[in-house]
């Protein structure tokens, strides 16, 4: 049966992992391919890089952990973070990721998202939307790590990505990220319904019910965490074991 | 000595790390020539089966793959690489394909589900192959693709995977070619297996 996607992200700066991965069997917590390994063995459906240095200068850095990591794992991964460029995106998808996440750019230039996919084909473009609640059933795009208002509506902007060519988005509730308090339910389900795209839900998730919620109410395709993980809180086998057991199909 | 064609569609790099992980020589081919001497050949790419066939074209390289498959050469397509095998697809109707295998591609018709078919999905193995060799029913496999395969004649049909209302082929091949809609470069363990198989083939 078709499984919901469990997908663990990992923040890197300057090619190290920040809020170090604490398992007990990893000696350098910072190092991105130990992570990935790590993850990988716990049986993630796929990885996330979010490169938050985003710098011009770092490109290399980023290049360089991105051929480390896929000829180390076999599963997907997307590299996302300072991706301005078709040229960015090639430079990338050559180390044998699978992925870019693109955000600010896609905003600031929509065509962006139209000739990466036609360039790449819409698999490898992935789209984050960080999105802020203004009004009940209303929700903006924020760009620059969410510091900046775009005034577009999240809704009219996700349907906007998918004609552009988008094959995924990743969708971030800047209200739940960091509270533990769940997904924005609301805003994924309408998120995930206005698309025929795959939606990721981010942003929220404290416990193992937030995740069978992100699934069940929020109707996202998969579902992406940080800290629950990172922090040993909960482990991937035990995350999709719970999912079974409430009726998600989940890859075991 | 396997050759991977490089045609200008998408994340060759991805086989070529399997390939390295697991201690296999590969070579690159992007020209005509480098592929007369080959004898095991995978065939890769991501996007659109129009643009697929007129690079594969532009370069020089259907007929060459076409003979390679007359002379019972050893052929994996993996993703679009199994849909360029087929004769035609919806998704470039006036585009023919390498042919090798009778059929054709279809998009996915299911409503209430996300196209692409973007994930980890379990097989249901149809019939023998020597490339699905300690590969069980159940075990995942990544995909990502709107369109399948439909062949003409059962004989070709491997394994299937079901998505939406449909059931669809997720490996189909003959005694000299074989392929793949999901990626085994991408699948973890189960994944390296089928591509171990093909390294013993």
């Amino acid at each position: 049966m078709f499984a919901r996607r469990i997908i663990p992200c990992l923040d890197v700066r300057e090619g190290r992992v920040v809020k170090g991965v604490k398992f007990v069997s990893l000696k350098d917590a910072g190092d991105p391919v130990s992570c990935a390994k790590a993850y990988d063995q716990q049986n993630a459906d796929e990885l996330v890089f979010l490169d938050i240095t985003a710098s011009h200068e770092n490109r290399r850095t980023v290049i360089d952990m991105a051929e480390k990591v896929a000829a180390t794992i076999f599963i997907p991964f997307t590299v996302g973070g300072g991706i301005n460029t078709i040229s960015d995106i090639r430079e990338l998808l050559k180390t044998g990721c699978d992925k870019v996440s693109i955000n600010t750019s896609a905003v600031r230039n929509p065509q962006f998202i139209l000739a990466a996919s036609r360039r790449f084909g819409s698999q490898c473009i992935v789209v984050a939307i960080d999105a802020k609640r203004e009004a009940k059933n209303k929700w903006n795009v924020y760009t620059h790590g969410g510091r900046k208002s775009t005034g577009l509506d999240a809704v009219q902007w996700a349907q906007k990505v998918e004609k552009l060519g988008a094959g995924e988005i990743l969708l971030t509730s800047m209200d739940c990220d960091g509270t533990k308090n769940g997904y924005d339910l609301d805003l994924t389900r309408r998120i995930s319904e206005s698309v025929k795209i795959p939606v990721i839900a981010s942003g929220g998730v404290g416990n193992l019910n937030h995740f069978f919620e992100g699934f069940k109410i929020g109707k996202a395709d998969a579902c992406l965490a940080a800290s629950i993980f990172h922090f040993g809180q909960f482990n991937i086998p035990e995350t999709k074991a719970f999912l079974q057991s409430k009726g998600i199909p989940v890859r075991l | 000595m396997i050759t991977i064609i490089d045609y200008g569609m998408g994340n060759l790099r991805s086989v070529s790390k399997a390939l390295e992980y697991l201690g296999a020589a590969y070579t690159i081919c992007t020209r005509a020539a480098d592929l007369k001497k080959a004898k095991k050949v995978i065939l890769p790419g991501v996007g659109a089966f129009g643009d697929a066939m007129k690079e594969l074209h532009s370069r020089g390289l259907i007929e060459p793959i076409k003979l390679l498959a007359s002379k019972k050469m050893k052929l994996f397509g993996v993703c679009l690489g199994l849909q360029l095998l087929f004769e035609k697809s919806e998704e470039s109707p006036n585009v023919d394909g390498l042919g090798l295998l009778k059929g054709h591609v279809v998009r996915f018709r299911s409503r209430n589900v996300k196209v692409p078919h973007m994930g980890w999905n379990d097989i249901c193995i149809r019939k023998k192959h020597p490339l699905l060799e300690s590969i069980s029913d159940g075990d995942y496999f990544y995909f990502v693709h709107s369109y399948y395969g439909k062949p003409a004649l059962k004989n070709i049909l491997l394994a299937t995977s079901h998505y939406g209302e449909e059931d669809f082929a997720a490996a189909v091949g003959n005694d000299c070619v074989f392929a793949t809609q999901f990626h085994p470069e991408k699948s973890q363990d189960v994944g390296l297996k089928i591509l171990k198989n093909f390294i013993r083939w």
